[in-house]
C-alpha cells in the first residue's frame, strides 16, 4: 500500500527540500521504493540537492501535458536504485500545473512506488495546495523561530481544509519535523524549545534535526545527507524519523555531531 | 590521510561552485530559447517517427549536461525491422 507524503511549511528556507531528499533517501536505504517529486515550478531545487541537475530531461509538467511518459521523466538515483526523482519545470510558470494533471501523475506514481514524497513550494498558493492535495500524511517542517511557527500553523489549517482527505471528511495526519534546532541555545532560553513548539502547534513530533554544518556540506555535494554522511547528527535524526514513519517506536533524542579534537580546536579558534 | 587530504575532503564549496557554474550556463542559454539538447531531441525523434512508428514507452532519453561537453543519449526500440 503506497503512501503519499507532503513536505510542507508555509515559510521558505526552513529545510523542506533538504528534508525531502533526506527522508526519501533514508526510506530508500530501508529498502522502500521511493520517488521524490518537486512541486516548485519555476524555482526547482530538489534536482540540485539530489545531485541530478545535469540529468533532467523531462519534468512534472511534461508528464502532465502528455509530452513525455512518466517512465521517461523519472530520474533514477545513481547511488540508490530504490530512489527516483521527478523534477519540476524550470521554464514554465506555475499555472501550467492543473489539478487533474497532478491527480493523474500521483495515481501513476502510487502504482510504481511505496512512497511518493511531494516537496512543496513555500507559500500558500496554487503550487503548495497542489502538492498537499493528494497527501495521506503531511510532514510540517518548522524552525524554532516565531515566523516559521506562525506559518506552520497556517499550513496546518490548510491541510485540515484544502486537501482531498479533508474534503472527504477524513482526518489529515500531520507530523512535525523540527529542523535547525540548537539544543544549547534552547537550554539557555535563547530559542524556542521543542516543548514550546509542540504546545503551540499541537501535532505529534516526527523528529528533531539539529542545526549542523553538515547540511550545507551535503547540499554543496548534491547528496542527501543520509547518503553523504550517515554518521552525522542530522542524518541520524532523519534516519530515526524514517523509522517512526514506518511505524517503529524510536526514543526521541537529539543527535549531536561527534567532533574530533582537531575540528573542535578549529571551531574554537574561529569563534 | 595526510593533513592536505583532510582539508581536501572537507572542502565542499569548490564542488558547489563548479556544479552551479555548469548548471547556470545551461539555464541561461535555455532562457534565450536555445536549449540545444531539447531541440536535437525533438528533431531526432521526429525524423525517426517519419519512418517507423515509435512507441513513446520504448524511448529513453538520457542527458548529461557538462561544462565543455554534454552527452545526449536516445535509446529507441524499433519494431518490425526484420520480417519473420
Amino acid at each position: 500500500m503506497s503512501k503519499v507524503l507532503v513536505v510542507t511549511s508555509g515559510k521558505g528556507g526552513v529545510g523542506k527540500t533538504t528534508s525531502t531528499a533526506a527522508l526519501g533517501a533514508a526510506l530508500a536505504l530501508a529498502g522502500q521504493k521511493v520517488v521524490v517529486v518537486d512541486f516548485d515550478v519555476g524555482l526547482r531545487n530538489l534536482d540540485l540537492v539530489m545531485g541530478a541537475e545535469r540529468r533532467v530531461v523531462y519534468d512534472l509538467i511534461n508528464v502532465v501535458n502528455g509530452d513525455a511518459k512518466l517512465a521517461q521523466a523519472l530520474i533514477r538515483d545513481k547511488r540508490n536504485d530504490n530512489l527516483s526523482l521527478l523534477a519540476a519545470s524550470q521554464t514554465r510558470d506555475k499555472d501550467a500545473l492543473t489539478s487533474e494533471g497532478v491527480a493523474m501523475v500521483i495515481e501513476q506514481l502510487r502504482e510504481k512506488f511505496d512512497w511518493v514524497i511531494c516537496d512543496s513550494p513555500a507559500g500558500i498558493e496554487k503550487g503548495a495546495l497542489l502538492a498537499m492535495y493528494h497527501a495521506d500524511l503531511a510532514v510540517v517542517v518548522t524552525n524554532p523561530e516565531v515566523s516559521s511557527v506562525r506559518d506552520s500553523d497556517r499550513i496546518i489549517g490548510m491541510l485540515d481544509s484544502k486537501t482531498a482527505k479533508a474534503e472527504r471528511g477524513d482526518k489529515m495526519e500531520k507530523v512535525l519535523l523540527l529542523t535547525r534546532y540548537d539544543q544549547v541555545r534552547a537550554a539557555r532560553g535563547e530559542m524556542l524549545k521543542v516543548e514550546d513548539v509542540l504546545e503551540i502547534l499541537s501535532i505529534p513530533l516526527l523528529g528533531i534535526v539539529p542545526e549542523s554544518e553538515e547540511v550545507l556540506r551535503a547540499s554543496n555535494l548534491g547528496s542527501p545527507i543520509v547518503l553523504s554522511n550517515p554518521a552525522s547528527a542530522p542524518a541520524r535524526a532523519y534516519a530515526d524519523a524514517v523509522r517512526r514513519l514506518q511505524g517503529e517506536t524510536v526514543p526521541m533524542n537529539i543527535p549531536v555531531d561527534r567532533k574530533g579534537i582537531f575540528a573542535k580546536l578549529m571551531s574554537w579558534r574561529v569563534a | 590521510m595526510s593533513l592536505f587530504g583532510f582539508f581536501k575532503a572537507r572542502n565542499t564549496a569548490p564542488v558547489a561552485r563548479e556544479r552551479l557554474q555548469i548548471l547556470l550556463a545551461h539555464e541561461r542559454a535555455m532562457v534565450g530559447g536555445s536549449d540545444l539538447a531539447a531541440i536535437l531531441r525533438e528533431e531526432i525523434l521526429a525524423v525517426i517517427a517519419k519512418h517507423v512508428a515509435i512507441d513513446q514507452e520504448k524511448v529513453q532519453v538520457k542527458l548529461d549536461r557538462g561544462g565543455s561537453v554534454s552527452t545526449l543519449e536516445i535509446d529507441i526500440e524499433m519494431p518490425g525491422l526484420v520480417k519473420n
